[in-house]
């Protein structure tokens, strides 16, 4: 590696800035008037008039000069830097020399050019061979006849499919993505309650796909599930269907690209589709809960490789679900539901608000078993038309839930064991009362999907919803 | 080489355990695999005798050549069809 002189002027170029074209005849002045060494970033033959340039197309010595501008000079004294200027300006140039009358056939200035060493891509790689990085997290060397998706799949780091091998320069581009100390921990991931960093969290969100900007939607989702009252541990170790639902409001839904329309709860957008995926990863990778072993679920539910959507909030006429639960408008947020799989609800005929409730009501209540009340929280996913009749009704999402909850009363006798020739029931003084469906705060309505079709969803909670089990909950995303 | 950063919460060594192994043969099938090296299947035969004379099951596999790996529906079969293995690896 080249070696910084104990003193005189350092200049670092490259020929394909046109400044740095510019300067070349103020170069070969300074060469002449001064001690001089330039070093070349792209072009080992330019500038041909100085015969001391130093080719540097390896970056290293701009790397360590912390060039961020072609071109650059530097004044050094002991081997210390005492001055530097950067673009072309005649004043800056003849203080950083201490020499008069530079470049004077030259315009007064000139903006530079951006370096080499900090450009995308070769700044990360110019990090890790420097050892810069600051990241923590333990090495592992693939051999070179090893195939990197069948040993990550042998280390039992992948959900069932492939994986985005988690380099330590895509690491680094991902932590790019948030401001936050990489050693920040988040939260202890259940089951084994180890500590998700910041960088721990980023090296699963690699490994799901995500671009670096979706990184503080990740990070967002992984403090809501950790917050106390969802429940993580229980949500992931129950036997039924149950996993994190995650649905994105504020803006950061369409500066990512989320999907908020069409097929929204399927394939195909890469935003929701990984930023799901991340959130299961980190419980796995980190957390160590793995299906047959703390994860007890006896079916799952697709939902579980990943389950996270945009809310269609320029669309509807109800404010997001994220305004309702407290987030100011204009804030970006999660919002985390335990919730399986989707029960479709589907009513092409209703056009009258009155109508279409009972519907979602008729189908609320069959969630988990008819006989089953207070059963589970839900969440709605209402669909473009569907939302219209409520629309052109004049009704609000307050009253909507509140003609939802009045219809979900059931007559106790049709609840009692043994009722409608069904043993799955409740005690037989249920009989004479009269039972909710759901507990008060068990409903959440979000407007999302298609403009066509009268098919709306609904995705089931988990049997111990509310604060004795799992409460849905809405974290700001903070970059 | 690839170098990859640990998902995990590097609780577990780099470098995957062996699976444990059994502590008794009771009520598990033994896969005798042969790998088809000369005098091999002489070695097996009896050691497939041996584990008989103790109530072991046990059942024979052959690999056609011990130039390459076995063929993928004979790992299969074995995977489907025997607990644990025994192979005689090479002279």
């Amino acid at each position: 590696m080249s070696v910084l002189p104990d003193g005189g002027l350092v200049a670092v170029v490259k020929r394909d800035c046109p400044t740095c074209v510019l300067t070349v005849p103020v170069l070969g002045e300074l060469a002449q008037r001064a001690s001089l060494r330039v070093y070349t970033q792209d072009d080992p033959s330019f500038p041909e008039t100085i015969p001391e340039r130093i080719d540097d197309t390896g970056l290293e010595i701009s790397h360590r000069l912390k060039v961020e501008v072609v071109p650059t000079l530097i004044r050094i004294e002991n081997g210390r830097e005492i001055d530097r200027t950067y673009g072309w300006d005649r004043n800056d140039w003849e203080r950083v020399a201490g020499l008069a009358d530079l470049g004077l056939g030259l315009p007064q200035s000139r903006p530079g050019c951006g370096a080499k060493n900090v450009e995308p891509g070769v700044i990360e790689r110019l990090k890790i061979r420097f050892n810069e990085t600051g990241i923590k997290s333990r090495r592992i060397a693939i051999g070179w006849d090893e195939d990197e998706q069948e040993a990550m799949y042998e280390r039992g780091w992948s959900d069932g499919l492939p994986l985005v091998p988690p380099t330590e320069e895509r690491v680094l581009k991902m932590l790019d993505g948030t401001a936050r100390d990489p050693q920040e921990v988040i939260g202890l991931i259940p089951p084994a309650l180890q500590p998700a960093t910041v960088e721990k969290i980023a090296v699963n969100a690699v490994m799901a796909g995500c671009k670096p900007e979706y990184l503080p939607v990740v990070l967002a989702a992984v403090e809501a599930v950790l917050e106390e009252g969802f429940a993580m541990h229980g949500v992931l170790a129950t036997t039924m269907f149950v996993g994190p639902v995650v649905v994105v409001n504020g803006p950061i839904r369409r500066r990512i690209g989320m999907n908020a329309k069409g097929n929204v709860l399927g394939q195909g957008n890469r935003a929701n589709a990984a930023i799901g995926r991340a959130l299961q990863l980190v419980i796995r990778n980190v957390g160590g809960g793995r299906p047959q072993e703390v994860d007890r679920a006896t079916l799952g539910n697709p939902g579980k490789y990943t389950y996270c959507f945009a809310e269609d909030e320029e669309g509807s006429c109800w404010e997001p679900l994220s305004v309702e639960r407290g987030v100011r408008p204009g804030q970006s947020a999660v919002t985390v539901f335990a919730g399986f799989g989707l029960q479709g609800m589907v009513d092409q005929k209703s056009r009258q608000p009155e109508s279409l409730a009972r519907s979602f009501a008729e189908s609320l209540k069959a969630i988990h078993n008819v006989k089953l009340a207070p059963s589970c929280d839900a969440l709605l996913v209402i669909c473009p038309e569907h939302e219209r009749t409520f629309r052109n009704a004049g009704w609000s999402k307050a009253r909507l839930y509140e003609e939802l909850y009045k219809l979900c009363e059931i007559p106790g006798e049709e609840l009692v064991a043994g009722a409608k020739g069904i043993a799955e029931g409740g005690p037989p003084s249920l009989a004479g009362n009269s039972v909710n469906k759901f507990r008060p705060g068990g409903l959440m309505i979000v407007r999302a999907g298609g403009g066509a079709g009268m098919f709306s969803g609904i995705i089931g909670g988990w049997s111990q919803g509310g604060p004795r089990g799992s409460i849905p909950i809405t974290r700001e995303v903070r970059n | 080489m690839t170098v990859l950063l640990d998902p995990t919460s590097e609780q577990s060594p780099t470098i995957r355990p062996r699976l444990p192994r059994p502590e008794r043969l009771d009520g598990l099938t033994v896969g005798i695999l042969d790998i088809a090296k000369a005098r091999g299947d002489v070695f097996l035969k009896r050691l497939g005798e041996r584990l008989g004379e103790r109530g072991v099951a046990f059942k024979h596999f052959a690999k056609p050549t011990n130039t390459r790996p076995a063929p993928l529906p004979l790992r299969q079969q074995i995977a489907t069809e025997v607990d644990l293995v025994i192979e005689g690896l090479s002279d």
